[in-house]
Order: structure tokens, then C-alpha cells, then sequence
């Protein structure tokens, strides 16, 4: 009866546990290193009170939120009201699982750990596993899938919300998120036309190797460079962040979508967008970084690599939000639609041409 | 498991819709729909086919329904117009009620009778990933086979697209 | 999990006709324009699990092929349905189809 609790169960339940703990932490992360380098760039310290380098003010956000009371519009409609940041966090997360984040490991190094091997019998594991939560073979596909459910949670917290500054703020956020879709779509075209793939494994095991020796293969550099550019901002369009983040700007619409929420939902909408943030960084990074191939590392310690290039996707992020001053609301439509559909299109089509007859 | 996932996904389906068509907010029929096709996605899944499910999820509750939401948001559509009395029995009501009661019920019967007979053995359950190949199938047949439907389609929806632009245009007085 | 009885094509097909069967009723008995569309949307979906289901019995890819047809024409007919519902709605504030009733003898 328990003979299907195999090593490998236990090993995949470790990396999926492992995975949702490290988004968390990850948001919780960001939260520091928004407002510590929001602080540097503007020339004032950013936290630094609580605990050594402030490093413990994201606890402190985290418990002030969770201690506030919980309020709810009596107009407002109740089911929708607490559905809506359940869903924008319940896509989040789902949107991450399908991301692998190190190459196929079989642990047998945890058996090179003095004492494991006497403990329990183990040697590692008889067949690699893939390191990510859930990898199905068409794992693009179930991210722009999942990321396309992500429209609901602001849609909704708009319209339950019953008042005017949330209906608008949630009609605008989801109507940019809609439209920066398709460039989002093409940039994952384009790259799946080159790979040959739907899985991000595969997409990743091909950007390992160098031109010339010391030029990585990824696909961000050569062939796909305006991909990348395009996929990054209509990315950053998508998770409604600066300068994109006219939705939710405090000094337009008070906070657009989520300003009748507070406590929990509010953090639960907090999440989502920071997390929406790290699977965007993740996916760019596997897509057109590289994924976890890197220099001196061995080929296990590969997540390791996979870190700094999320990392630093993500201080370009935060970068990009406090220097640019945000676009207007019909300057962002109009971007999106009449600049980066066209541009997506042209770089589909020139990628096409190029896999055709050169044979890439 | 591939089993009991099944009855689940079709319960689920099954439960939703029901509800699409009995619920009084339209709103609260636009969420439920959406269950109903996450479902449906599951039993594509189920069948070996991802890339519909997919599909399934990134245009029709990803697209559609928002579509669906913004109209029902727009117009504010609170709920339909209690019918009441005579005219909203269904056995007994009105006689446009009263035939589509019938004919609902006569559909569902000669539908049942029809499948009834019907024995086939059990599908392989999609135990193992299919292949990554299948989706080259797709794009193989799509291009080659059904090319020219699939210009015909993008045409169609740029008709649409222009068509429900002037259809929706308020009037320039 | 074996007292669970294993789907057939029977079984796939049985509920796509259930399915086919509540949203015509919906057609039929509903008096709100949008859950009329709504109701259509699910015939629609029922189709697609047939043609799905049917495909994988007979081991072929055409079936998933017309699904893919299905839906880009249900998406372009979804949204001209809207549009003329938005239309409809600003002649006369009602989504009540009893309530459009001009053009009759």
C-alpha cells in the first residue's frame, strides 16, 4: 500500500515545498530590496532601524499587515470581494510551478553527506528528476495560460470593490494587461520558433555551450535580442509596474484596483505582484538567458546561477521603477498596441525567416 | 486516479453549468462558466490532448470571458427581470416556457437514448506525458491540410473585430 | 482506486451531451441576453469534448484541429454577439429579449 512513497516522491515533494517557500521568501525579499534600493537610488538610506542593515523590515511589514483590521465596503459584493486576491495569488503561484529552476539532478550528492548513507540506505535517486514543481512538456503554453487567469483577480477586486476609483483603476489595469498579452505571446513565439520546443527544459538545454569559446549561446544576446527586449517590456507592462504601473499610481487614482482592501487581501494582492514579478524574471531568464548553465559551477550547482540572473533581472526592475517617470494611460495603450505588436510581429517573422533558410 | 479525476472534473463541469444557466447575477455566471472551462481543460488534459487544454484556457477563460465580464460590467447588468406568476412556471407557465421546458427535456431524452447502446472499451487514460511530438502533429496538419481554413479564420475574426467596432460605436449625434 | 469504474468514450460522450442538453435549456428558458451567450458558449464547449474524446479514441489529431476552429469562431462570434447586445441595450435600457418586440406584427 505505501510502496508508491519512493525516494523520488519524497525528493519531489521536498522541491515542490522547497519551490513555494522560496516565492515567499523571494516576495518578501523584494519588499527590502524595493524600498533599500529605492533609497540608495534617491540618495537617503532606505530601512535600516529595524534589525542589522534593516534586513528585518519586510517581518515587520508582514506583522503590521497581518495585526490591521479587515474591512469590506457594505455595498460590496462579498463572494467576489474575497475571491479576487485569492485569485491573483492562486495564478502567481500556479504561474511559477511550471518554471524549472536547475538542470535534472539525480541527489546523489546529498549522499556524499557524512552520515546519510549509513542512516537511511540512501545512494541517490535511480533516475534524475527535474527540478521545478510540475515540468510538462508544454510548459510555455501553461504559463501564458496561467498568467492570462491573472486578469481576473484585478478585474473583479475593480468591480466588487463598489466604488469608482477601484472600477477604474481595475477596468484600466486589466485592459493594459490584456494588451500587452499578445506582444508577451509573440516574444514566446519567437523563441519557441527557434528552439523547436514547448518545454522550457529543452529551450534551456539549448543555450548551453559558447561561440568562440568565451560568447554564451543564450538566446538574449544573438538571435533574440529585440525578443528579449520585447518579452522584458511587455513583462513589465503585464505585472503593472513602473513605468507601466499608471493603473495603480498613488497620485492618480489613490491605489486603482486594491484601495478598499486592506490586512490580508491587501497583502495576499501585494504577493501577487511581486511574485508575478519574480516567474516573469524566471521565465526571462530561462528564455533568453540561459537558464542555469554558467561558468565554474558544475553542472548540480546550476540553481545557484539561476539565482543571480533572476536577481538581477529584478534589481533591473526595481531600477527601472524609481528612475523613469510613468507613462500616461493613452501613451501606454498606444505604445502597446501601435510600437510593441508591430515590433513583435516584425521580430516573429524575421525570426521565422531566419529558422527557414539558415536552419536554426 | 485518472478515474476519479475524471468523475471530479465532470461533476465539477457538470455542477458549474447547471449553475451558469440557473444563476440570477450574470456575474456570478461569467465566474461559474470559467470553472466549467477549467474543468473541461482538465479533461482535455486527461485525454491526451494539452495543447487544447491549453488553448482551452488561454482564449476561451482568458479572452472570452473577459470579454464576457467587461460587457456585464459595463452595462451594469444586475440580474434579470424577476418573472413572476404565470408566465414563470416552467411545467405549468407561459408558452414559450412551457415549449422550451419541453424541448430541453426532449433533447436530453433522445441524446440518452442515442448514447445508450454504445459500447467501447475504455480509453487509454493519458498515463504517461504524450508525446512531445504531438503538438508538431498539430502545427503539421494546421499549415499543410487545413491551411486554407486557418487564413479563412483570421480573416473571420478581423471581421469580427471591425464588425463589433462599429457595432458598438455610440451613435455621433 | 479500483471500485472507481474507468471512463470510456461512452462515458465522455454521455456527459458532452448532458452539457449540450443544460445549455439549450439555458437558450431556451433564460431571459437575460448575456446568459443566453453564456448558454451557447457551453454547447459550444460541449462540442469540443466530443470532438476531443472521439479523436483520441480513433488515434488521430484532426479532432483537436476543428476544436481549435471551434473556438477561434465562437471567440469571433462571441464578441459581435456582445456588440450587439451593448447596441441593443442603449436603444432600450433592457437585456430582456421579450422587451425587443418593435419589429413585431
Amino acid at each position: 500500500m505505501l510502496s508508491f512513497i519512493t525516494p523520488e516522491l519524497i525528493f519531489h515533494l521536498g522541491i515542490i515545498v522547497a519551490a513555494f517557500f522560496a516565492l515567499q521568501i523571494a516576495a518578501a525579499g523584494l519588499v527590502y530590496m524595493e524600498r533599500k534600493v529605492a533609497g540608495l537610488i534617491q540618495q537617503r538610506y532606505g530601512p535600516y532601524l529595524v534589525g542589522p542593515l534593516g534586513l528585518l523590515q519586510p517581518l515587520a511589514d508582514i506583522v503590521k499587515l497581518v495585526f490591521k483590521e479587515e474591512l469590506r465596503p457594505k455595498a460590496a459584493d462579498k463572494i467576489l470581494f474575497y475571491l479576487a486576491p485569492i485569485l491573483s495569488a492562486t495564478a502567481a503561484f500556479a504561474a511559477f510551478a511550471v518554471v524549472p529552476f536547475g538542470a535534472d539532478t539525480d541527489f546523489s550528492w546529498v549522499a556524499k553527506i557524512p552520515f546519510v548513507t549509513s542512516l537511511t540506505g540512501f545512494t541517490g535517486l535511480s533516475h534524475p528528476i527535474h527540478l521545478a514543481a510540475a515540468d510538462v512538456n508544454v510548459g510555455i503554453l501553461v504559463i501564458f495560460a496561467i498568467t492570462s487567469m491573472g486578469v481576473y483577480g484585478v478585474v473583479l477586486a475593480g468591480w466588487a470593490s463598489n466604488s469608482k476609483y477601484s472600477l477604474l483603476g481595475g477596468l484600466r489595469s486589466s485592459a493594459q494587461m490584456i494588451s500587452y498579452e499578445l506582444a508577451y505571446g509573440l516574444a514566446f513565439a519567437s523563441v519557441i520558433m527557434m528552439a523547436g520546443s514547448l518545454s522550457i527544459r529543452e529551450i534551456v538545454d539549448q543555450q548551453a555551450g559558447y561561440w568562440f569559446g568565451f560568447i554564451p549561446k543564450w538566446y538574449g544576446i544573438f538571435p533574440q535580442f529585440f525578443g528579449f527586449l520585447i518579452y522584458m517590456i511587455a513583462g513589465i507592462a503585464e505585472t503593472n509596474r513602473a513605468p507601466f504601473d499608471f493603473p495603480e499610481a498613488e497620485q492618480e487614482l489613490v491605489a486603482g484596483y486594491h484601495t478598499e482592501y486592506s490586512s490580508m487581501s491587501f497583502a495576499l494582492f501585494f504577493l501577487a505582484e511581486y511574485i508575478n514579478m519574480v516567474t516573469v524574471a524566471a521565465v526571462a531568464t530561462d528564455l533568453f538567458l540561459g537558464g542555469w548553465h554558467g561558468p565554474f559551477l558544475p553542472e548540480w550547482l546550476g540553481w545557484i546561477w539561476f539565482f543571480v540572473k533572476v536577481f538581477l533581472i529584478l534589481f533591473f526592475y526595481i531600477w527601472m521603477r524609481w528612475t523613469l517617470p510613468r507613462y500616461r494611460y493613452d501613451q501606454l495603450m498606444e505604445f502597446g498596441w501601435k510600437w510593441l505588436l508591430p515590433a513583435a510581429v516584425i521580430n516573429l517573422l524575421v525570426t521565422a525567416g531566419f529558422v527557414i533558410y539558415l536552419g536554426w | 486516479m485518472h478515474a476519479l479525476l475524471f468523475w471530479i472534473f465532470a461533476a465539477v463541469a457538470i455542477v458549474a453549468s447547471l449553475l451558469v444557466v440557473g444563476q440570477r447575477n450574470p456575474m456570478h455566471s461569467v465566474l461559474l462558466l470559467i470553472g466549467s472551462f477549467g474543468a473541461l481543460s482538465g479533461l482535455y488534459v486527461l485525454l491526451g490532448a494539452p495543447f487544447v487544454a491549453a488553448i482551452q484556457i488561454i482564449i476561451y477563460a482568458g479572452a472570452i470571458m473577459v470579454l464576457f465580464l467587461f460587457v456585464v460590467m459595463l452595462l451594469n447588468a444586475a440580474s434579470e427581470d424577476p418573472v413572476t406568476g404565470y408566465h414563470a412556471r416552467l411545467i405549468g407557465g407561459a408558452g414559450p416556457r412551457r415549449l422550451g421546458a419541453v424541448l430541453s427535456l426532449g433533447l436530453a431524452i433522445e441524446l440518452f437514448w442515442a448514447l445508450r447502446n454504445l459500447q467501447t472499451a475504455p480509453l487509454a487514460s493519458g498515463d504517461q506525458q504524450p508525446p512531445a511530438t504531438a503538438v508538431y502533429d498539430i502545427g503539421l496538419r494546421l499549415f499543410q491540410n487545413y491551411a486554407f481554413a486557418f487564413e479563412a479564420t483570421s480573416v473571420l475574426i478581423l471581421v469580427a473585430m471591425v464588425g463589433a467596432i462599429i457595432l458598438a460605436r455610440r451613435e455621433r449625434a | 482506486m479500483s471500485w472507481v469504474p474507468e471512463p470510456t468514450l461512452n462515458s465522455y460522450l454521455i456527459l458532452s451531451a448532458v452539457l449540450f442538453a443544460i445549455g439549450t435549456a439555458g437558450v431556451f428558458l433564460r431571459r437575460n441576453l448575456i446568459t443566453i451567450l453564456l448558454s451557447i458558449e457551453v454547447m459550444l464547449n460541449a462540442v469540443n469534448l466530443t470532438f476531443v474524446a472521439v479523436d483520441r479514441y480513433l488515434g488521430s489529431v484532426d479532432g483537436q484541429i476543428i476544436v481549435f476552429f471551434v473556438m477561434t469562431v465562437a471567440a469571433a462570434e462571441a464578441a459581435t454577439g456582445l456588440a450587439i447586445v451593448i447596441a441593443l441595450f442603449r436603444h432600450k435600457e433592457s437585456l430582456n429579449p421579450d422587451a425587443f418586440t418593435s419589429l413585431r406584427w
